[in-house]
């Protein structure tokens, strides 16, 4: 009998059909199991059960303000590349109540005691993975820990997949973020045509796999899956030069580009808002029309938005120019200052879903060109 | 940075575990002071929170009036002369600065804080000091000249170079004898006088046109418009006093005081949390960026 | 504008209609579950839609459904301007024209000979426009229909003296926000989102639709970006044109934004 006993860091060969079962097993373990869906005309992370919900031989074809879906007959389940919405809207909802007051005699707070989700992510892209990371530096701090976030982010489940058809807006490889997940997981999916390899990365992850039935990997399948990885690693759409980049942006605010992007961007908040890692909200009340009860909601907010800068008496990011030029030197510049890495992860999602097309790899070439020039 | 950064986590009422839950606090004092503006007295309704409560003079709290949303108001006193007490005068001009000058004595708001740095009384021990302010900005150093003012002897020569628009908008003029007899220069001047005013007319960095500073033992400390700042900062350097002894507030739109939402960011600062007040040495690159 | 909250008198509300599909007014009466909360804090004074109930004049608040499109309705507004404390234009038509302003792009006494039988007794003007091209208004409310939790807030905002809760920002918020997938990226129909006040929730994307511009300019839209952006991609002659000129259309950034639209797709004819 082969010895089939699972460690962190074993890697198993794992029939696709058992994933419904282990999906199943960690929705009795009170998961919510949320994963890839097709829907309208696009993939999005949604509930889940098992693979039936999965986008089956769905590939997708990203490109400046376009994606599309491509429908094949293969037996695979994660070749499409991320979706429209990242997993930034499990751990920081789009709107959540904070809390309601009413005045019966003196005001009444009543906090939103709501119990935390708990979710089970499935098909974590690398880029994904560091993009969750990154908030968790933003929304975990010593000085400042978000409830909400973190009580979302603690009972996480994350079974990460390993890219293996980067499309054209991707460039993890430039930002040191994939396309292979290297930690950070519980479980790492790799598609092969017949079976899934799956990496054991959590003490969780290894109970939850424990109980399905798996075989060691040939050396045929672990090469096949090696060569898969080192294929997408070559193959991704896009590059960006990071060299001396919080300097680029942040000592060249007077750049000439700032004033061409802007006669492009539309400021219309779409780049924030599918970006894994933007976290900018904003609280605001809903009082009734008496003026007797107001509930106060936190929803996610932008740098693009015209009334984010506002101060009585002015504001101070008046134009689309000064918009723009906040967004990208944080994002690549003084992100870094702030919280010790780069904003950016090369998901690509900002350029896909800009409308306009405005492409953040051309935008920093452009001002790196300028300043050379 | 080389600001006073003070431990708001043990004093404070921000609830770091509750994102955005307010104490309630009661008014118990309001006096009018210019046009539009009053100074109110909260003190939390939960005696805990209350006795728990510190700040240091410069920092802010996040004020809420149910319905209306939250304001950041800097504290316009100090912890002794307030008794206790959180002291914040208003101009009653945006949305929810508004809805406060509707309030009576007895009224409640919710209060989160303090939040930010304050500013470096200790740091300049010892130095002379000129505290140049204009308008409402003249509140948020009222508990830095207070301070000043019990330990004195602590420091050189302190001037105030306070400027309004027109002499119905000075803040607190009852006060200006104490400070005076304090041993404080006060030079105060307005935009544009009136029948009674006799006092200077002009504005608060022409002060630097007439007087001698010793550089390397001045501090500056302003706040109020940044158009004033920006040239009180021009004087002061070109006196070459160094940018690590002035000192700058900043206000910018903030929602909730702990560097997490995002909107106050100027460069790699969250002006809630590594501000309001900075040296200017932090803010070289970034003071006279246009719209940055 | 202060309602006098210590006044033990309920301000007095009316609404008006002019020319207009009525749909901005049945918003207000749509809201069933608040409309008892409404009547206690306010008094609906005239309000032809729902009661033939009218009580005299002046009131606080007027609200206003409908664009001026006849001489009549020219000397109506200014009474009602003069009634009313305070002037809140209330819908597309009154915001901007409405659909009705579509004739401001062609000529009327065409369409009067056409369609009606005796033209002599047809007394309307050469174009449709907003309540604020004729009289001073305080504000506007957008929408074809509006949505009514934001009339709702407006009166809210007006009893509890604050600043009416709608944001600037673009319909691509409420998108984003509602997990809405973009149906320009993804399935490439022409959505004016982008540039679009929000307000509606998204409604028109929400259902596989392009926004059509209903609730105005945002303020800041980059109208020029998204007409050379679009024009490129029309399926047909003239489709982002024809999107701008719809509801919206005779508001100036609307108006403007059809201007380059055309221009471009008649450049690019010329080619």
């Amino acid at each position: 009998m082969t010895d089939k006993t699972l460690f962190i860091g074993s890697t198993v060969a794992l029939p696709k059909p058992e994933l419904d079962l282990l999906l199943a097993d960690l929705r009795k373990n009170d998961y919510q199991t949320v994963g890839p869906h097709m829907q309208d005309e696009s993939i999005v992370y949604t509930k889940i059960e098992g693979l039936k919900d999965l986008p089956r031989g769905i590939l997708s074809e990203q490109n400046p303000a376009s994606y599309r879906m491509l429908q094949t007959d293969k037996d695979r389940y994660f070749d499409f590349i991320p979706a429209n919405q990242s997993w930034k809207q499990f751990l920081f909802p789009p709107r959540h109540t904070l809390f309601s007051a009413s005045k019966e005699g003196k005001w009444q707070l009543k906090e939103n005691d709501e119990p935390a989700p708990r979710y089970a992510l499935i098909g974590v892209r690398a880029c994904e993975l560091a993009a969750i990371n990154i908030q968790d530096k933003i929304f975990l701090r010593e000085d400042f820990s978000d409830p909400i976030y973190r009580s979302r982010r603690e009972g996480l489940f994350i079974m990460a997949v390993n890219c293996l058809d980067p499309d054209a807006t991707c460039f993890c490889v430039s930002m040191g973020t994939g396309p292979r997940h290297t930690a950070g997981f519980d479980l790492c999916l790799t598609e092969l045509d017949e079976v899934f390899l799956v990496e054991v990365g959590s003490e969780l992850g290894r109970s939850m796999l424990a109980e399905r039935t798996y075989d060691l990997p040939s050396a045929f399948v672990q090469n096949a899956a090696n060569q898969a990885m080192d294929r997408a690693t070559r193959s991704m759409g896009r590059t960006m030069d990071t060299r001396d980049l919080p300097e680029l942006l942040t000592t060249h605010l007077d750049a000439d580009r700032w004033n061409v992007v802007s006669k492009r961007c539309l400021s219309c908040t779409n780049c924030t808002l599918v970006c894994p890692t933007c976290f900018c909200w904003d609280a605001v009340d809903q009082a009734d029309i008496l003026g007797k009860s107001t509930r106060r909601e936190r929803v996610w907010d932008s740098c693009f938005n015209p009334n984010y800068s506002f101060v009585v008496g002015g504001n101070t990011r008046p134009n689309i120019r000064s918009r723009y030029r906040q967004w990208l030197t944080h994002k690549l510049g003084t992100w870094k200052a702030q919280f010790d890495v780069l904003g950016c992860v090369g998901c690509g999602r900002c350029i896909t879903w800009c409308p306009a097309g405005i492409d953040i790899t051309e935008e920093v070439a452009a001002i790196r060109a300028e300043v050379n020039s | 940075m080389t600001t006073t950064l003070i431990d708001t986590a043990a004093h404070s009422a921000g609830h770091n575990d509750k994102l955005l839950l307010p104490h309630w606090a009661e008014i118990v004092k309001i006096i009018p002071e210019a046009e539009g503006v009053s100074t109110f007295h909260f003190r939390f309704t939960d005696p805990t929170v209350q006795n728990r409560y510190r700040f240091e003079p410069g920092q802010f709290n996040m004020l809420y009036v149910p319905g209306y949303g939250e304001a950041a108001i800097s504290m316009s006193s100090d912890l002794e002369t307030a008794g206790g007490l959180l002291v914040h005068t208003i101009r009653h001009i945006g949305n929810v600065t508004r809805a406060t000058s509707r309030l009576k004595v007895g009224d409640v708001v919710g209060i989160r804080g303090p939040f930010g740095t304050s500013w470096p009384l200790e740091a300049i021990e010892g130095m002379d000091v000129v505290i140049a302010c204009g308008g409402i900005g003249l509140p948020p150093l009222r508990g830095a000249i207070y301070r000043i003012i019990r330990n004195r002897a602590r420091y050189g020569k302190i001037t105030l170079l306070y400027g309004a628009r027109m002499p119905k908008d000075l803040m607190f003029p009852a006060e200006y004898e104490a400070w005076q007899k304090a041993d404080i220069d006060m030079q105060v001047t307005v935009d544009r006088g009136d029948d009674t005013w006799t006092g200077r007319v002009g504005v608060v960095p022409m002060w630097f046109y007439h007087f001698r500073v010793d550089p390397h033992k001045t501090a500056v400390l302003t706040c109020g418009p940044e158009i004033m700042m920006r040239f009180v900062i021009y004087e002061a350097l070109a006196r070459r006093i160094p940018s690590d002894q002035i000192y700058v507030s900043l206000e910018r739109n903030m929602k909730c005081g702990q560097g997490a939402c995002g909107h106050c960011q100027q460069g790699p600062y969250f002006i809630c949390k590594d501000g309001p007040v900075f040296p200017f040495k932090a803010l070289e690159n970034i003071f006279n960026v246009e719209e940055y | 504008m202060t309602l006098s909250p210590k006044s033990s008198l309920k301000p007095k509300v009316a609404v008006y209609k002019f020319s207009s599909c009525d749909g901005c007014q049945l918003s207000i009466l749509n809201m069933e579950d608040e409309l008892l909360d409404i009547a206690s804090a306010v008094d609906i004074s005239y309000f032809l839609e729902a009661t033939r109930t009218v009580k005299p004049g002046p009131y606080d608040v007027g609200i206003v459904e409908g664009s001026i499109t006849t001489p009549h309705e020219v000397d109506r507004i200014k009474e009602v301007r003069a009634e009313c404390k305070y002037l809140i234009a209330l819908g597309t038509c009154a915001t901007a024209g409405g659909i009705q302003a579509l004739r401001n792009f062609s000529r009327v006494d065409d369409y009067i000979k056409t369609v009606y039988a005796h033209p002599e007794f047809i007394h309307t003007l050469e174009t449709s426009t907003s309540i604020a091209n004729n009289v001073p208004v305080d504000l506007e409310i957008w929408g074809c229909p509006v949505n009514k939790g934001t009339v709702l807030e407006v009166l809210a905002a007006l009893l509890q003296n604050r600043r009416p809760n709608f944001p600037p920002s673009p319909v691509c918020v409420e998108c984003k926000r509602r997990s809405i997938i973009c149906v320009a990226v993804a399935q490439g129909i022409p959505c004016l989102g982008p540039v679009v006040h929000g307000g509606c929730g998204a409604l028109c994307p929400a259902n596989g639709r392009g926004c059509y511009g209903c609730f105005g300019p945002s303020s800041a839209g980059n109208f020029n970006s998204l007409v050379n952006t679009m024009v490129p991609l029309d399926r047909y002659p003239n489709e982002t044109a024809n999107l701008l000129r719809s509801f919206s259309s005779n508001s100036p950034a609307f108006r403007a934004a059809a201007d380059a639209a055309l221009k471009i797709a008649s450049t690019k004819e010329a080619k």
